[in-house]
């Protein structure tokens, strides 16, 4: 047995040395487990609202750290790592675990690591802890969830799993912050590397081990072995490196599979000894757990489907009703500061300030109450271990389309709002899946169609009963949203053949047991997903919007004022009145601007769809926001902005074509909507896609295929209807 | 269901004649004998699916797949598909 046993045993181990009183710079500390182990819970008692949320460089991983104060006189930057079970990556999320701890001269490697150990789940959890002691990383073992074990009769020695494992123990239970402070005081230690060895690799594999290790200067043999399994995957190392490492692999034949197998299968021998030291366990129980027997009811083979209905119901309620409310105050407060400023300034700036900054601040800020009851939601879902189930249920379903039961939920979510939506495919460990889930969530419909889909359809479709129960409009609405998910499914099944997976993707996961919300945990998803919102999309929405205002109010040349001397010689003939006046002036200074003269320019464009000029305005300023669509035309048509629908309706249906014709036939107004059903009119969407995916690639090929769809499938219905 | 399997199992008699965690039946356990495919291996094993450890089929999605195995003695439970399960060979 390799064990360097200390004698001391209780908190402080030989390996805890008393550190200085305060280090000039905080220590720097990494959490560590596996997934559903209470790390999120320890990481939020330790760091409270002092958090932050990041991106690891090179990748979409959020890198959550923050501070906490382990004594008055000792703080210390807790970094959140992702949940693992080992330290061989399998997922782009697990890369950046490697990343971090690999490279020990990096200014962000840590001091030492807190281990977060179930111990329900010594066994597994163990494993991962082994292999950090291997690497030589100094650790505290945080052994969470001791109350539910102990309820089923797990008893473990603690005195004698610490000799055996060699680094202090701190029992504790996270979720009701027990432990916490014993954890801090052994935190504000110095930690020395643990002196005990778990494993060591096989004599075969010493000459090459070797060879690399010092090739690199590395600090021990284990460390050098992972350099030779994932030297492809290690960010840090140069081409130079890598060759070198492939060549060296090579001519040792060294084979990464077997030998990663063969370790963690000693791995598991060498832990089963332990626990048989240390752990004794007498089930008292013979009932099933209560998570089992919830499980017979939530993942029933119609109960199941009918309770996930239920729950969606209460979810899409929840972000269409309740939040109306929240979201109509921002409106108005917005609205009302803006008019307060224009009523109290003039010029060109203070219109800048109001109809640019302040109405793309408000397009940001009006989507905070959606955005924060879906991540509410959806984390008390995640946090009650529902989310797991829900996948579990979906999955058989959506793998013909190329998705798996993790994109079920961004593809639900895309129904209030892709932005969010987008946002949540983060759950999807595999990049190919989450890749076509985030491609394919905008195209479910959201919020923001259903004021141009209530405009139109009213406007063509008559007001009567089909089939005798069902509205004729709504009916027609239904098909919309019907159209844009078998859309997303079916553009999500020929992203399936077009991509290339550069990972394999596994379904395989844990069940997380059943229990209450940890309502902190929720509080705080809410509070980091509204300030990714605000502070990364709202910049690139209120850029665009100003963008926008700039190319709507300004025009080339004097045409701008040419149009509005005229529209005024007109009015002073036919006495109008001033609000009259008022209109048609706006009408037609829009009509001569930058926008104008881009609408003007695209009509060939749009011409085959049915489209005017007019229309083309509105197709160029709902790029940014499709409800500015119905805005967009209320200008065009000379309808004021707080006319009703009826008058909009009015309006639209008096607008004539060349022959005296109405100009929205049902051709023209099918066309538009089928339009409005594809194409990428987003800018948040596309700013959340490219935050999300760190390339620009992918927002572009969603703006030009969703577009593309768009155009196509508008002029074959328009040139079928007409 | 039990006779068919049996005999279905009697015809290809040979070499082939092994059980997976896919064919257990609701409620069976079985212990691991070893795992076919290597790589999908790797992320059994991080998991907890050793040789020796028992592992029991405690419910099928609605539509078949995938599967809810309980590993251990009531340790935890895994969701994986049927053919991620049907990597992992049980002993006879």
């Amino acid at each position: 047995m390799a064990v360097t046993a200390s004698n001391s045993v209780m908190a402080a181990p030989s390996a805890v040395q008393t550190g200085p009183a305060a280090s000039p710079r905080p220590l720097r500390i990494a959490l560590i487990g596996n997934p559903n182990s209470g790390k999120t819970s320890l990481f939020n008692q330790l760091t409270g609202l002092n958090q932050k949320v990041g991106n690891f460089p090179g990748v979409t991983v959020d890198r959550k750290s923050g501070f906490a104060q382990l004594t008055p006189a000792q703080r210390a930057e807790i970094v959140d790592l992702p949940g693992t079970y080992s330290l061989y990556p399998k997922s782009l999320d697990e890369k950046v675990i490697t990343d971090l701890l690999y490279d020990k001269t990096a200014a962000s490697y840590p001091d030492f690591v807190v281990v977060t150990v179930d111990a329900n789940n010594l066994r597994r959890s163990l494993l991962l802890f082994t292999q950090l002691g291997d690497l030589g990383l100094p650790a505290v073992l945080a052994l969470n969830m001791m109350d539910v074990a102990e309820r089923h009769g797990v008893r473990i020695d603690l005195a004698a799993l610490e000799r055996e494992l060699g680094v202090p123990i701190i029992p504790m239970n996270a979720r009701k912050g027990i432990g916490v402070a014993a954890l801090k005081i052994v935190m504000a230690q110095r930690l020395d590397a643990p002196p005990v060895r778990f494993w060591e690799p096989d004599e075969k594999l010493l000459p090459l081990v070797r060879q690399i290790r010092y090739y690199f200067d590395l600090h021990n043999d284990y460390l050098a072995l992972h350099y030779a399994q994932q030297y492809r995957q290690i960010g840090f190392l140069s081409a130079d490196d890598k060759a070198y490492l492939q060549e060296l692999t090579q001519q040792y034949g060294f084979d990464a599979t077997p030998a990663q197998a063969a370790e963690t299968i000693a791995r598991y021998t060498r832990i089963n000894e332990i626990l048989l030291e240390t752990v004794t366990v007498t089930r008292t129980e013979t009932r099933e757990p209560v998570s089992n027997r919830i499980d017979k009811v939530l993942t029933h083979r119609v109960g199941g489907y009918l309770i996930f209905l239920g729950i969606l119901f209460t979810l899409f309620q929840a972000i269409f009703a309740w939040a109306q409310y929240p979201m109509d105050w921002i409106d108005q407060g917005i609205s009302a500061l803006s008019a307060g400023i224009q009523d109290n300034f003039h010029g060109p700036l203070v219109r800048l300030l109001t109809e640019g900054v302040l109405a793309g601040l408000g397009g940001v800020l009006i989507f905070i109450p959606q955005i924060a009851l879906l991540f509410g939601f959806l984390a008390v879902l995640e946090e009650t271990g529902y989310m797991a189930r829900v996948t579990f249920l979906m999955d058989k379903l959506m793998r013909p389309f190329g998705l798996s039961g993790k994109s079920v939920v961004p593809l639900i979510s895309g129904l209030a709002c892709a932005v969010p939506a987008i946002m949540g495919a983060r759950t999807i460990e595999s990049w190919k899946d989450r890749m076509i889930t985030i491609f394919v969530t905008p195209l479910m419909s959201c919020s923001a169609r259903i004021p141009v889909y209530t405009v139109l359809v009213a406007l063509v479709v008559p007001d009567q009963a089909a089939w005798g129960i069902f509205n004729l409009r709504g009916v027609a609405l239904m098909g919309l949203y019907l159209l844009g998910l078998f859309s997303a499914l079916g553009s999500a099944w020929v992203l399936k053949k077009v991509l290339k997976a550069r990972e394999r993707s596994y379904f395989i996961m844990e069940f997380p047991v059943y229990q209450w919300p940890r309502w902190k945990n929720v509080g705080l998803t809410i509070y980091q997903k509204v300030q990714a919102f605000v502070f990364q999309a709202g910049k690139v929405i209120i850029a665009i919007s100003v963008l926008l205002w700039v190319l709507a109010s300004y025009g080339p040349g004097q045409q701008q004022g040419t149009a509005e001397t005229q529209v005024r010689q007109q009015a002073a003939t036919q006495h109008w009145s001033e609000d009259e006046v008022g209109r048609r002036v706006a009408s037609a200074r829009l009509e001569n601007s930058y926008a104008g003269s881009f609408g003007q320019a695209l009509e060939p464009a749009i011409r085959p769809l049915g489209y005017d000029w007019k229309i083309g305005i509105a197709l160029l300023t709902s790029f940014a926001a499709r409800e500015v669509f119905v805005g967009t035309i209320s200008t065009i048509y000379s309808v004021g902005q707080d006319a009703d629908m009826g008058t909009l309706q009015q309006k639209l249906q008096a607008e004539k074509d060349a022959n005296g014709q109405p100009f929205f036939t049902p051709a023209r107004a099918f066309s538009l909507l089928v339009f409005y059903v594809f194409a990428m009119q987003c800018m948040s969407t596309l700013a959340v896609t490219y935050r999300e995916t760190k390339s620009w690639k992918w927002p572009l090929a969603q703006l030009l295929y969703m577009t593309g769809l768009a155009y196509v499938a508008a002029l074959a219905v328009y040139q079928v209807l007409a | 269901m039990t006779l068919f399997r049996r005999s279905s199992q009697f015809v290809v008699a040979d070499a082939a004649v092994r059980r997976t965690a896919k064919d257990l039946r609701l409620g069976e356990t079985g212990t691991i004998c070893c795992l076919e495919d290597p790589e999908m291996a790797l992320k059994l094993l991080e998991m907890g699916c050793v040789p020796g450890v028992k592992v029991r089929l405690s419910g099928r999605a609605p539509l078949g797949d995938p599967l809810m195995l309980v590993l251990g003695d009531q340790e935890y439970t895994l969701s994986v598909r049927a053919s991620e399960a049907a990597t992992i060979l049980l002993k006879e």
